[in-house]
């Protein structure tokens, strides 16, 4: 009888088309908008996953978020090596700085100082140069993205397109000279500043005169020790804040999601593409019911039970979330891949293609439940009242 | 037997059993439908008493609102009484629960409804397979039967079409098609005739006669076509929620 289901949905096209239409707008809307803010919430921690070479962030206690930064004193740098199971431990700088551009604009960069000796933490992919061009004089590695938009030098001619910075470029970097040896591929951040890495030593100088300039200790367990067991030491014996790589992006996510109003809005939207879906979907669905009520109690008188009249309108309901989940998630990654190069968030997980999946599974299953209830009720006598 | 041809609901009601010996298939004792209550309670059925024999075909006959349709529901099986007892085929409906019920119909009675009921995205054999599918037959199976059936009833060769495509008397010729392919022991039809015309309804009734009616097979039809009065081995006339008159095809001629 699957097959009568199906055939009996699949005939009445208007009807079969509107509610693929519901089931795939929720798919799409909830997919599309989970993705841009899945993406978003990426950017605030992508600083964090880029950095592969140290599992172990230490920092102030008052830190909530990667760009909360508050300096600590170098020589607690010193105190995070002394602690057992800590195999080695590097400074790192974090801080906004102003670029003076070309056109004489400023830009704000998001400055990066990596240990002098080992350069830990520095991009992992270089598009052009290598990381260890950084130990060159007043060297620079910028971010492609970076340089070929904000930190463009303004086209040589009227009309002309701005030229992307690239290696043996001049910077003026809170007015000390840069000089640009590289430049690589980062995570986009979440507020999209060109990234300037260069060397701890030489980020302090470019830096602000401050008693405290160590933004972030940078540090690895020795093998064998769990990081977990070491981040607690370090808090234990130096009073400083340390997380596992994984704990802080999480910490940073849940501060995005706390204090701005950015869920909010996405959750808005995801909740009227499932609303609309929704009644869409279960209007289309009722009607469609009712429309062939006579047909299902015919089906009743001929023998069929309750159900497995219930079990029809379930196949149907399958065969409309399946499509229109197919739809709406092909639609949602068309939509990403043609926005690949653009400034879009846009990232798609399997996770969130769950959530959208069990999204419009409830949607689907509460457009039939409307029409089983109907069904249910509906008396097999119904077939000789013309 | 005795028992039955002895029985009558009211000292001056119409005889509507059947005499001793006669192979009963439907068997209706005192049966009585009432919808709503109170005062605008509608007494549907005031304690009917009706055979219908195996091989017979009964015309249940009589003005709108009288309850034929609401007779046939409960002999077919569709609609359950207050009170008095349905036996068909020696199977009692207030014995059975709900799903034994509807287990018992889809095997026991085919069903040839006034607006044909066809499911208008199915092909006509599709339509006729439904109620072999709805009994676990394979479909490809199911669908070989209903192309023969339908050769039977002179469709053969618009098995593939869609109801849609076939005229009101073609239609009603799938229908009955439909009540038969699974081989039931009782056919109830609902005004098979009032949406054709008389030619096309005479040979809807010929095709009921001659293809649905058998020695262990009765046919049930409710009517307001007098025209068809001439197919009927019996026709019972109702009034008020009663059998007011039996008229036998004997009668008739």
């Amino acid at each position: 009888m699957f097959y009568v289901a199906a055939r009996m949905l699949m005939g009445d096209r208007a009807k079969y088309f509107g509610i693929l239409m519901g089931v795939t707008l929720a798919s799409l809307v909830i997919t599309q908008q989970g993705s841009i803010f899945v993406g978003l919430m990426s950017r605030t921690f992508g600083f964090i996953t880029d950095v592969t070479d140290a599992n172990i962030w230490v920092m102030d206690r008052k830190v909530q978020f990667i760009d909360d930064i508050k300096p600590l004193q170098d020589t607690e740098l010193s105190r995070v090596r002394g602690v057992e199971g800590v195999q080695w431990a590097v400074p790192l700088y974090k801080g906004l700085l102003k670029a003076r551009l070309d056109n004489g604009q400023f830009q704000t960069c998001n400055v990066i100082g990596l240990d002098d000796a080992t350069l830990v933490g520095g991009p992992a992919i270089m598009v052009e140069g290598k990381v260890e061009d950084l130990r060159r004089a007043d060297g620079v590695i910028v971010d492609d993205v970076g340089a070929a938009t904000r930190l463009a030098r303004p086209p040589t001619t009227p009309g002309g397109q701005p030229e992307p910075l690239k290696i043996g470029d001049i910077l003026e970097l809170n007015d000390n000279r840069a000089v640009v040896v590289g430049i690589c591929k980062t995570t986009r951040t979440f507020q999209s500043q060109p990234v300037v890495y260069t060397t701890y030593s030489r980020a302090k100088k470019f830096a602000p005169r401050e008693r405290k300039q160590l933004s972030f200790v940078l540090a690895t367990a020795d093998p064998g020790v769990p990081a977990k067991e070491v981040c607690e030491r370090i808090t234990m014996q130096t009073g400083l804040a340390a997380y596992t790589s994984n704990e802080f992006k999480w910490i940073t996510v849940m501060y995005f999601i706390k204090y701005t109003g950015i869920p909010i809005n996405f959750g808005i939207a995801v909740g009227l593409g499932f609303l609309i879906g929704s009644v869409i979907t279960g209007f289309m669905f009722y009607n469609f019911t009712l429309d062939n009520l006579r047909f299902l109690g015919t089906l009743k008188a001929m023998g069929a039970s309750d159900g497995k009249i219930l079990s029809m309108i379930m196949f149907q309901a399958a065969i409309v979330a399946l499509i229109g989940y197919g739809f709406g998630t092909g639609l949602a990654t068309l939509f990403g891949a043609s926005m690949k190069d653009t400034n879009l968030a846009f990232r798609l997980t399997w996770q969130l293609m769950l959530v959208s999946g069990a999204a419009v599974t409830v949607i689907t299953m509460l457009a039939a439940l409307l029409s089983v209830h109907k069904v249910l009720k509906l008396e097999p006598a119904i077939v000789f009242k013309g | 037997m005795t028992a039955l041809a002895d029985q009558s609901a009211k000292p001056n009601a119409p005889v509507a059993t059947l005499p001793p010996g006669t192979d009963v298939a439907v068997r209706c004792r005192g049966l009585t439908k009432t919808y709503g209550t109170g005062n605008s309670a509608v007494h549907a059925l005031r304690g009917i008493d009706l055979d219908v024999a195996a091989g017979e075909m009964l015309m249940l006959v009589g003005p709108s609102g009288c309850g034929k349709t609401t007779l046939i529901s409960v002999v077919a099986g569709v609609l359950d009484r207050d009170q008095g007892e349905c036996i068909v085929f020696g199977q009692d409906y207030s014995k059975m629960t709900g799903a034994e019920r509807t287990r018992y119909r889809g095997r026991t009675v085919g069903f040839v409804f006034q607006a044909f009921n066809l499911i208008p995205t199915l092909t006509i054999a599709e339509n006729v397979a439904v109620p072999l599918l709805l009994q676990g037959v394979r479909r490809s199976e199911a669908i070989e039967r209903a192309k023969t059936m339908l050769t039977k009833v002179g469709l053969g060769d618009r098995t593939n079409n869609l109801p849609s495509k076939l005229s009101g008397g073609q239609q009603q010729r799938v229908a009955i098609s439909r009540a038969l392919i699974h081989e039931p022991k009782l056919i109830v039809c609902d005004e098979p005739t009032s949406a054709l015309d008389h030619q096309t309804g005479h040979k809807v009734m010929e095709l009921l006669r001659e293809v649905a009616l058998s020695a262990g097979r009765s046919l049930i039809v409710v009517t307001h076509d007098a025209r068809i009065f001439e197919f009927a081995d019996r026709i019972a006339h109702m009034d008020d929620g009663e059998i007011d008159k039996i008229v036998t095809g004997d009668e008739l001629q």
